[in-house]
């Protein structure tokens, strides 16, 4: 019983080190930031989107790769909504017709830790590249 | 609530009958609509390039500016790293068993306008290995960028040169970016295509529009009355190496 002193401050340090993370974000203040969802811009001028929010939150990937494989391997481009809209099946028109991609899109995705998906390695965002020209096709 | 033996075998023996008549029912309706699927007027998109009128403003490049702005094409100082859709070359190159000894410099030197030839039996799709090329029922041969490894077969089997590789990030070399076409990435193949975005939404295609001497006349090969097939009844027309056996859709009349 002696060595007790060297077992129990061992514990401690093993604790300490486990948990320095948690302790690290404390003191940065970063953890009740974090905790918050952030705050979506929500387009002004739509109150719909092309399916019910829920969808959207959990599916939207899903449902891009679909409109993709629609859209280049088939040449489909109609999409009928749940409410019986119909849009055309495109990131940048529809999607990002309505959704400012940097106080939406991104910032959910850097809150879920998902942040710069490879969609725009090739994709524009219609915002960012407006400056350097109009929309040419009507 | 009990169930005799005799019960069972009528109930199972009619559900069986039931569950064949649905898919007997099934396969007679399909036939039909697939029969009608097919009745529908074929077509195969196709151009037709009118080099005399062509040759009357040599130098030109309307077609080339236009289809470089719609689809977001580098301009690659480097030419081993060249990025393009629609080019020219002088006639003597294009054309080089179609040249006679005395054939005017005018004819041989002027420029003519090349692009994919979306050929009726494309040797670029039978090599990709991921079908990240391949052609469409209406004669386009198609690119899914997203499916594109850059392994760069196709650009090997295409007779032509129609298909440039990205070997560099091409955003830098973009002057101005068309935010409704997207731009490609480094390490895929690119290539014209026929403006398929353009032509789904009633359009012709960028290069056709943008000509003054309305060079390009596009449609439908597969229709004897479009405007390219009475072209081509009317004047004697030719191909790029037609006797590859890829049956380019693209026509040159000299």
């Amino acid at each position: 019983m002696r060595d007790r002193v060297w077992i129990f401050a061992g514990l401690a340090f093993f604790v300490a080190a486990l948990t320095c993370p948690a302790w690290y974000a404390v003191a940065n203040g970063k953890a009740s930031n974090k905790s918050k969802p952030p705050n979506l811009e929500l387009p002004a001028n739509q109150k719909e989107c092309v399916a019910p929010a829920g969808t959207m939150r959990a599916a939207h990937m899903q449902m891009l790769i679909q409109w993709r494989e629609d859209v280049v391997r088939h040449g489909d481009r109609r999409f009928v909504a749940f409410n019986g809209k119909v849009y055309e099946k495109s990131l940048t028109r529809t999607c990002l017709g309505c959704h400012n991609k940097e106080q939406f899109c991104d910032r959910c995705h850097a809150y879920s830790g998902v942040s710069d998906p490879y969609c725009w390695n090739c994709h524009n965002d219609p915002q960012t590249v407006a400056g350097s020209r109009t929309r040419s096709t009507p | 609530m009990k169930i005799t033996r005799k019960d069972f075998l009528r109930i199972s023996g009619l559900s069986l009958l039931a569950a064949g008549c649905k898919r007997a029912a099934e396969s007679v309706s399909q036939p039909a609509s697939s029969v009608r699927a097919a009745s529908t007027q074929p077509v195969r998109w196709g151009m037709v390039i009118d080099l005399s009128k062509c040759r009357e403003k040599d130098g030109c490049n309307a077609c080339i500016h236009a289809c470089n702005a719609a689809h977001n094409i580098p301009q690659i100082a480097n030419h081993a790293h060249e990025v393009k859709w629609i080019w020219t070359e002088p006639d003597a190159t294009v054309f080089p068993s179609a040249q006679t000894d005395f054939a005017p410099q005018t004819v041989t030197e002027t420029k003519v306008p090349l692009l994919c030839n979306h050929c009726a039996n494309p040797p670029c799709t039978r090599v990709c290995p991921t079908q990240a090329t391949w052609k469409r029922d209406d004669g386009i041969v198609m690119m899914d960028w997203h499916r594109c490894i850059g392994c760069r077969y196709c650009v090997a089997a295409c007779p032509y040169g129609s298909r440039s590789f990205n070997f560099e990030d091409p955003r830098p070399s973009i002057e101005s970016i068309n935010p409704d076409f997207p731009t490609r990435t480094k390490g895929v193949v690119e290539k014209c295509n026929f403006c398929e975005e353009r032509l789904a939404r009633g359009l012709k295609p960028a290069c056709v529009d943008a000509c003054p001497q309305r060079v390009f006349t596009f449609g439908n090969l597969a229709d004897p009355e479009s405007e390219p097939r009475q072209l081509l009844r009317e004047r004697f027309a030719v191909q790029r190496e037609p006797e590859l056996g890829t049956g380019p859709s693209v026509f040159y009349l000299v």
